[in-house]
């Protein structure tokens, strides 16, 4: 019966596959069961205030079903103050990426450079980017360039170091194509420096995007105004306590599909990964 | 009679960490144009560096580096480079690669002619089949191949391989040998070739250049190979004046240069 051990192979791979796909359904599900089965007993048994899980569920659904109402500048749907605050990293993560990628690469290119800017780097790069928020609002007078600003602060960084590491990253070899074809600076950048040092550049990005999302909720938090974070402290200050949760499962979402976005432009952009 | 290529009282010493190195002493080496010159010597015996400062890449000491009269200063296309490890850029296809050489060397000529070079030299090296691939996408002799293809393209006044075939196995080895014997057979360059194979310097050189150990290392002795052309390394195998120069290369590295390993 020589037929008969091919069908039998195919039919443990397919159950094999089968087992593989259903443990990647149900490790998760068991995780948020446990967490779900956590949160009851909190609420049940330690703090009574604590909303209960089906109590959440059903605020979620009410405040999901109507993202984009707006009645008046104090009362907007959940979709409008996730978009301000996208807004806000936008801005603030484009401005960062015009002036950190250019700055970049001339550390990278020049030593001296370099030598002048790493220490001032090297101070600013570990504070936390709110301790900028007061002396934005005193630049700017007015809360919504602050918070800019703060993720401008949050962002630059990252893309800096990244950028200069790229260019240093280059092989000699690359450099020497480069001097062999007298190549001239601005075709050096094009042709060969940029070329080479943008996946370290998407990864600055990516990391800094991350990094923007979790800062902006602080920063709403403090500056008022449409956004997820004030929205999450006025839920608080209304003790609506249920909205809070929502909102953390929310930004944690946003904060994903960001993330996704930079991994698929790395994966366009890296010719090491193609 | 003067040199196509002349190199005179070259000194190389290198600056660094701990104090002075004296890489070359006292270069000196007349290259006629349309020679196969290869070099060898033990590893750190400066043949790299008597590449590169033909290159440009690097400027001598002391002594002068001339080529048609004229003395050498910085790297251009007229002497280019066949890197050991290929050197292609990873983002651009084989094609590309090439092409941002010709673009290069011929601003001057139309698209289609430009287009049509890059393909003729890709021909040339068995690659025109490869050209929309990415170097990741194809085999180290293909890769060495389309190096070979890109520095061909420049049409240079002297064509520089720093090892080109020593990152390979032996049997891709002996193909390109051959490719690049035809190549030469073909279009006459004037050749500087670096290897630390005996064999592949007696099969393809019209001369060796072999060079004493550093520090301080020069030109030891140079020996003349009379082999006829075209040469087919299996009849070279049997050949009695084949084995009579390799053993006098083998007798100049063993025994006159013996390194301690």
């Amino acid at each position: 019966m020589p037929a008969r051990p091919a069908p039998l192979l195919a039919d443990r791979a397919r159950r094999e596959r089968l087992a593989g796909i259903l443990k990647m359904l149900l490790l998760p599900l068991l995780t948020f069961a446990v967490l779900v089965g956590v949160w009851s007993y909190v609420h049940n048994h330690v703090a009574p205030e604590f909303p209960a899980p089906g109590e959440t569920w059903e605020h979620a659904k009410e405040v999901l079903a109507a993202p984009f109402y707006d009645n008046g500048p104090n009362d907007k749907g959940i979709g409008w103050q996730l978009l301000n605050s996208l807004a806000r990293v936008g801005a603030g993560f484009g401005l960062a990426a015009v002036v950190g990628i250019p700055l970049g690469f001339v550390m990278g290119m020049s030593r001296g450079v370099q030598m002048a800017l790493s220490p001032l780097i090297q101070i600013l790069k570990p504070v936390s980017p709110l301790a900028w928020l007061p002396i934005g609002l005193l630049l700017f007078k007015a809360v919504n360039p602050s918070a800019i600003f703060v993720i401008f602060i949050t962002c630059i960084w990252p893309m800096i170091i990244n950028t200069a590491t790229g260019v240093k990253a280059i092989p000699q070899d690359y450099m020497n194509v480069a001097a062999v074809l007298k190549l001239g600076k601005l075709e050096l950048v094009r042709r060969i420096l940029f070329p080479a040092t943008l996946p370290y550049v998407v990864t600055g990005m990516r990391l800094s995007l991350g990094i923007a999302w979790m800062v902006i909720v602080a920063a709403e938090m403090l500056t008022g105004g449409i956004g997820i974070g004030f929205w999450l402290w006025d839920e608080w200050n209304n003790l609506n306590v249920s909205s809070i949760i929502l909102a953390i499962g929310v930004i944690g979402a946003v904060g994903i599909v960001l993330d996704l976005m930079m991994g698929w432009a790395q994966h366009k952009l890296d010719y090491t990964k193609r | 009679m003067s040199a196509y290529l002349d190199l005179q009282n070259i000194d190389m010493t290198f600056n660094t960490a701990k104090g002075t190195f004296n890489a070359l002493k006292d270069v000196n080496l007349k290259v006629q144009k349309g020679e196969f010159l290869a070099l060898i010597g033990h590893s750190g015996c400066g043949k790299s560096t008597v590449l590169n400062i033909v290159a440009g890449l690097l400027d001598a000491s002391a002594g002068v580096a001339l080529l048609k009269d004229k003395e050498i200063r910085g790297p251009g296309p007229n002497r280019a480079v066949v890197f050991q490890n290929h050197s292609l850029l990873p983002w651009l296809t084989v094609y590309e690669n090439v092409k941002l050489a010709v673009d290069k060397v011929m601003a001057d000529k139309s698209k289609a002619e430009r287009k049509d070079w890059v393909m003729h030299n890709l021909k040339l090296v068995h690659m025109d089949h490869a050209a929309d691939k990415r170097p990741g996408e194809i085999s180290g002799g293909m890769k060495q191949r389309v190096g070979i293809a890109r520095a061909l393209a420049m049409q240079p006044d002297v064509l520089l391989m720093d090892e080109p075939f020593g990152a390979l196995d032996a049997l891709t080895r002996a193909h390109l040998q051959d490719s690049v014997m035809e190549i030469q057979a073909e279009l006459n360059n004037t050749v500087l070739m670096i290897t630390h194979d005996v064999d592949e310097a007696v099969l393809l050189s019209d001369r060796i250049v072999m060079m004493t150990n550093g520090p301080a290392a020069t030109i030891g002795e140079i020996l003349t190979v009379d082999l006829p052309r075209p040469r087919d390394r299996l009849k070279l195998s049997e050949d009695p004046h084949y084995h009579h120069l390799r053993g006098q290369v083998l007798e100049f590295l063993y025994q006159k240069q013996r390194k301690a390993a």
